[in-house]
Parts: C-alpha cells; sequence; structure tokens
C-alpha cells in the first residue's frame, strides 16, 4: 500500500540541472515507467525516489510522508539495479537473505521468504550457487528475489532487462508482468525501451531533457501525443513527420507540402484554423497509410515513390519519397510492391496529427 | 589460408638449425633462457654463496674451512640473536597492524569524492617517494635528545618538562622506529586499497544500503569480503619488505642503543660486515629464511582460499 509523489523535484549536478520541477502521483500498486531517451533525468528521478541521491528542491513522498532527509534503508523500498548489483561473494540464497538478515529477521522468516521467492521466480535450484556461476537471466531472478524477499512498499527498477539479450529480454518482460499482478506492489520501472514502456506501464512518464513530456496511459501517449517528441518516441516504426503550411480556404483547412495536400478533419481543422498561413508539422504513423484505392477521396490522397521495400511477413514496410519527405507506410503482407515504383497512397484522416512548428506541442 | 601459406614459404627459406624453434619446447627453452640467466646470476648464485659461506668459517681476510652447523651453534647461544628474531616478529607484526588500519583508512576516505583528489592522492604518495635514507634522516633529526621538534612541541604545549631520549632508551627508540616504518608504509597500502576499493562497484554498496546495512555494516559485509584478496596480497608485500628491513634501522639507530633495535638485516651487518665474521653474518641472515619461507607460505595458502571462494 503506498503512493509516491513527486512535487517541483529538481536535481542539479554541480551547474548542470538534470531533473526539472517534476511533479508526479503515482498510485497504489500502479506499474509506472519513465521512458526517454540517455540523459533524460529519468534514473537521477529514480535514484531520488530511492534516496541514492540527494534532491536538490521539491519534495518526495512515500505514502504521504516526506522521504527527503530520508536515508535509502528506511524508506521501504527495494530496487533491482541494471547490473544486477548482487553480493559476488555471497550464494544467491545469502544475496536474498541479506537484506532481510540487516532488519533482524528471524532465520525460520527468512528461509520462508527466500523459499517463497526462490519458489516464485524458479530459482529453488540455484539458492547455493555464486553469481559467477549464474547466466544474465538467472542473475536477473536472482537481483529480482532479492527484491521480492523485503516485501517493500515500492519497487524500482533501473533497466533490469537492458543487458539481457533480445529474446531473455522478451521472456523478463512477460514474466515482470505477472509478477506484478501477483504481487500488486507499486512499481517504477526506467527504460529507454519504448517497447517496454508500453507493455509493461499502467501508465507511462515520457522524459527529455529532464522535463516531463507526457504522462499517460500507453495507448493514451500513442494516440494523443502531447507533443513532436512523444509521437516519435512511442511507437514502432516512428511515425513519419512531414513539414507542411496551413492554408484554410473553401470552408477546408488544409496542410501543404510539395506533393502532398491533405485536407484536415472537422476537429483538428477546427484547431487549426487559427494557425492558417503558418508552417506545422504533420505526424502520420506508417500503419495508418495504406495503398489508396480508386473510389478513396483525393483529399486524403498523394502520390509517393517507392525508394525500398521490406517485407516481414506480417506487413510489408514500404520507405517512400514524397516530394522532398521520406514517408514509411506500412502495408498488407500480400501487396505486390517493387522498388522505384510509383504508388498512390491513402492516409486515414482520423489519426492525422498536427504539431506547432515552433512549440512542437500538438496542435 | 593467407598465415598458412606465408608461414609455408617462410619454412623453406629458414635453415635447419633453426627449425628446431619450430618445436614448442625448445622455443620456451630459448624464450626463457634470459630470465633464467638473470636469476641465476644474481638470485640463485649469491643465494647458494651465502649457504656455503654460512657454513664455513670464513672472516675478512680469510676464506676459512667448512665447519657444518657451529655458526648455527653459536647463534643459538646468542642472545643478542634471539633479541634480533624477538624484535623482527614484534616489528612486522605491529607496524603491519597500523600500516593497515590506517592505509585502509585512508583509502576509504580518498575513495570519496571531494575538491582537489587528485593531488590529495599525489601527496600520500610522497613518504613512499623520497629515498628511505634521506627521510629517515630527516625523522632521525626530529627525534634528537637536543634538536627534536617533536620534543619542542611537546615541551611548548606543556605535555613534558624533561627531554625525551627517543632514541637512547630501548623501549622508545623500537617504538621510534616503528612510527617511521608505519609512516613510510601507510602510503603504499593506501594506494594499493584504493585501487582495490576502485575496482568493487559503487552499486554493491548502494544495493547494500537499500537492503537497509547501515554504514560499519556495509563495510563489514560487502567492502571489507571483497577487498580481502587485494589486502592479503598488498599485506603480503609489506610483511616481506618489513621482515627484511635494514635501511630505517640502520640510520635511525645502528640497531641501538645496547643492541635494543636490531632486526634480522642491521645484526646479519653489524656481525658480517662490521665485525667482519662474514660467515655468522651470513648465518644470521639464513636464520631469516625458514621463518619468512613459513609466514609467505601461510599467506600464499590463505590467498588461494580466498580468491577460490
Amino acid at each position: 500500500m503506498a503512493e509516491v509523489s513527486l512535487h517541483s523535484l529538481n536535481k542539479y549536478f554541480d551547474t548542470t540541472h538534470v531533473v526539472k520541477n517534476v511533479d508526479l502521483q503515482i498510485r497504489d500498486k500502479e506499474f509506472m515507467v519513465f521512458v526517454g531517451p540517455s540523459g533524460c533525468g529519468k534514473t537521477t528521478t529514480l535514484r531520488m525516489i530511492a534516496g541514492l541521491e540527494a534532491i536538490s528542491s521539491g519534495e518526495i513522498r512515500i505514502d504521504n510522508t516526506v522521504v527527503n532527509a530520508v536515508p535509502p534503508m528506511d524508506r521501504d523500498i527495494a530496487m533491482v539495479f541494471q547490473n544486477y548489483a548482487l553480493y559476488p561473494h555471497m550464494s544467491v540464497a545469502s544475496n536474498m537473505a541479506f537484506g532481510l538478515k540487516m532488519r533482524k529477521f528471524e532465520k525460520a522468516e527468512i528461509e520462508r521468504r527466500i523459499k517463497r521467492a526462490a519458489d516464485i521466480l524458479g530459482i529453488e535450484n540455484l539458492l547455493d550457487r555464486k553469481p559467477r556461476q549464474l547466466s544474465g537471466g538467472q542473475r536477473q531472478r536472482v537481483a529480482l528475489g532479492r527484491a521480492i524477499v523485503r516485501d517493500p512498499k515500492v519497487f524500482l527498477f533501473d533497466e533490469p532487462l537492458s543487458n539481457l539479450d533480445a529474446k531473455l529480454r522478451v521472456q523478463m518482460r512477460v514474466e515482470l508482468k505477472k509478477l506484478h499482478e501477483r504481487l500488486a506492489v507499486t512499481s517504477v520501472y526506467v527504460t529507454h525501451d519504448q517497447v517496454e514502456a508500453m507493455t509493461l506501464g499502467d501508465r507511462v512518464v515520457v522524459m527529455k531533457d529532464g522535463i516531463v513530456q507526457q504522462v499517460g496511459e500507453p495507448l493514451e501517449l500513442y494516440n494523443r501525443p502531447a507533443n513532436r517528441f512523444v509521437a516519435g518516441f512511442i511507437g514502432s516504426p516512428a511515425m513519419n513527420f512531414a513539414d507542411v503550411t496551413l492554408a484554410d480556404g473553401n470552408g477546408r483547412v488544409t496542410a501543404e507540402a510539395q506533393g502532398l495536400k491533405i485536407s484536415l478533419p472537422d476537429a483538428l481543422a477546427s484547431r487549426a484554423r487559427s494557425k492558417a498561413g503558418r508552417k506545422a508539422t504533420l505526424g502520420i504513423r506508417p500503419e495508418d497509410i495504406r495503398v489508396a484505392n480508386p473510389g478513396d477521396s483525393a483529399d486524403h490522397c498523394f502520390e509517393a515513390e517507392v525508394e525500398v521495400v521490406e517485407q516481414l511477413g506480417s506487413e510489408i514496410l514500404l520507405d517512400t519519397r514524397v516530394g522532398p519527405a521520406l514517408m514509411a507506410a506500412s502495408i498488407d503482407p500480400e501487396s505486390k510492391v517493387r522498388a522505384h515504383d510509383k504508388l498512390r497512397l491513402v492516409l486515414n484522416p482520423a489519426r492525422l496529427h498536427l504539431f506547432d512548428a515552433e512549440t512542437e506541442a500538438a496542435i | 589460408m593467407a598465415v598458412t601459406a606465408l608461414a609455408a614459404s617462410e619454412t623453406r627459406r629458414v635453415p635447419i638449425r633453426l627449425r628446431k624453434l619450430e618445436d614448442e619446447r625448445w622455443l620456451a627453452l630459448v624464450l626463457l633462457m634470459p630470465t633464467a640467466v638473470l636469476l641465476g646470476l644474481f638470485i640463485a648464485y649469491p643465494f647458494a654463496e651465502g649457504v656455503l659461506l654460512s657454513l664455513s668459517s670464513a672472516k675478512v681476510g680469510d676464506p676459512g674451512e667448512f665447519v657444518g652447523l657451529a655458526n648455527f651453534a653459536k647463534l643459538w647461544d646468542d642472545n643478542i640473536f634471539w633479541t634480533s628474531v624477538w624484535n623482527t616478529f614484534w616489528y612486522t607484526g605491529v607496524t603491519t597492524v597500523f600500516k593497515l588500519g590506517l592505509g585502509l583508512w585512508l583509502a576509504m576516505l580518498l575513495n570519496r569524492h571531494f575538491k582537489g583528489k587528485a593531488i590529495v592522492r599525489a601527496f600520500i604518495l610522497l613518504p613512499f617517494i623520497i629515498p628511505t635514507v634521506l627521510s629517515t634522516f630527516a625523522w632521525k633529526w626530529m627525534f634528537d635528545p637536543t634538536f627534536s621538534v617533536i620534543n619542542w612541541t611537546l615541551f611548548k604545549v606543556g605535555l613534558i618538562h624533561a627531554r625525551i631520549n627517543w632514541l637512547g632508551d630501548s623501549d622508545l627508540a623500537m617504538a621510534s622506529i616503528m612510527v617511521v616504518n608505519i609512516w613510510r608504509g601507510v602510503p603504499f597500502f593506501a594506494i594499493s586499497l584504493l585501487a582495490g576499493l576502485q575496482t568493487i562497484s559503487p552499486e554493491l554498496n548502494e544495493a547494500a544500503a537499500i537492503d537497509g546495512a547501515r554504514p560499519w555494516n556495509r563495510f563489514w559485509y560487502v567492502t571489507w569480503p571483497l577487498l580481502l584478496p587485494v589486502t592479503m596480497v598488498v599485506m603480503l608485500f609489506s610483511v616481506i619488505q618489513t621482515f627484511a628491513d635494514f635501511q630505517l634501522v640502520y640510520v635511525m639507530t645502528g640497531g641501538g642503543p645496547a643492541n635494543a633495535t636490531h632486526l634480522f638485516a642491521t645484526y646479519a651487518y653489524q656481525i658480517g660486515i662490521v665485525s667482519g665474521l662474514l660467515s655468522q653474518g651470513a648465518a644470521v641472515s639464513l636464520a631469516m629464511f625458514p621463518f619468512l619461507f613459513v609466514i609467505v607460505v601461510v599467506q600464499l595458502l590463505y590467498i588461494r582460499r580466498v580468491e577460490t571462494r
């Protein structure tokens, strides 16, 4: 049972401002993911929650208690580190027991908890081994076990899967999700991988340059990105962007660029009308573009030249050129398309995004 | 492919007598030769010569003759020899404990982040860099009964009312040379242990902090066990060095007062070179060997146990 809240949180390293005015409410039992490129301040924020990094200004509360000056050991948190941080000279069992021993738990209770955690994680047969005798995936489990046995108020994860190979990462991701469902403990998870963020998070915080860009449920970030950065960061393959000029005429608002003239749907048009004549950035995800049929409205079609065809089996990823802009489109895998073909494509107007050219905020 | 082809064409050109080098056993022999010659010339030969000398009755100007273990038998009844043995152990034991304690403390301090860390680290090494004879002379001056700056300070502060004859009293003299040895040896411990500390990932300490370990527990359960292999190696080097220490005692007290501060090395020098009884001096030197051998073997066994843990 624990909420974590951050109020006007700031962190300076000497003169560098790495975390800027972060305000955030993490709800009880919520799995909150911090995602962003390296150096965006996500790990520093996590370390401040852990108490490993001092706060420059602001306030952190865990369970409605201000913990700004509370040392890590008294915050009742457990952390899983990127490099596992297992004690190399202790066996797996001792690694898991250490935190309980330090907190003067009884021996029988320690054994009971280790057994339970080992059971959950499937590492019963590794208890006598030393960390160096384990594979990366096994070490990761032990690190998780060390966190689980503590029964903490909050779990903190610092890029826990980034040292694993791709296949294992997917597998552990699923297990982490199951684990969270089973234990239902408030969790804060830091990653630079937007797929991990989307799949694991109840909600996701996107950070850049120490500033929170957007907080929301994964689909919300995907469907309604607050700005161009979030739009480009969330989703794979990434959203297409084209520099356009907005025009208002004949009762329609259009976004125009060389080789492109798209008329905006009503809701978007009403928001964009006041910016007519100004520059903007048009955003459309590859999966929202398809090959046009003769019946499609010319308002949403454009001509493109195929540059590269990537057959992925489940889809074909086309890299196309539209005027000066590059557009990726994800189309039906059965389509017969070859490089240098000239195609007529259509986009789904309901899925259009428009961003202010200067502020990059969504219009 | 290219490599094999090249090797094949090379083979055709090398003279037959050099072909033997393609056999790894011959090549190994050739490569080992320079080291073997150097070791033989500068270590094995003097050692063997020392053993022979200790079994003879050689003096300066008299090659002497073989007398068996007579020199050792004589040492057995020599009180000064037994004093040196005791002194050497006492000197090595006490200074090692202090050097380890102070060195570890310094290393932990230097392992923190603070301004001017690089400069402080460099300065820490000074006692280690200055030639021992020079720094020891400076210390001798500081312990001088008349000119002692230590006496002067204690006197001014009001702690003493009469001069202390640091090097004239047997217990104080021993304590004094220990102080100098510790001063000289701490940097080696500090820098080596600091290097050891830096191999320990800071994440481990952070994990322990989150696990609820207070600073002392973090040191005792995480840092110390992980530092132990390095500590043991550093101790090994230091014990060997200290056990065979010579210049420090020679400059400070010359083994005095009344032979109270003789170590193996200074006593061997006193008998062998100063008194000219070469064979007996050699016997004293050699007597150091079994003691040192046992110490080193025990430590090496322990190191191996620690490292394979």
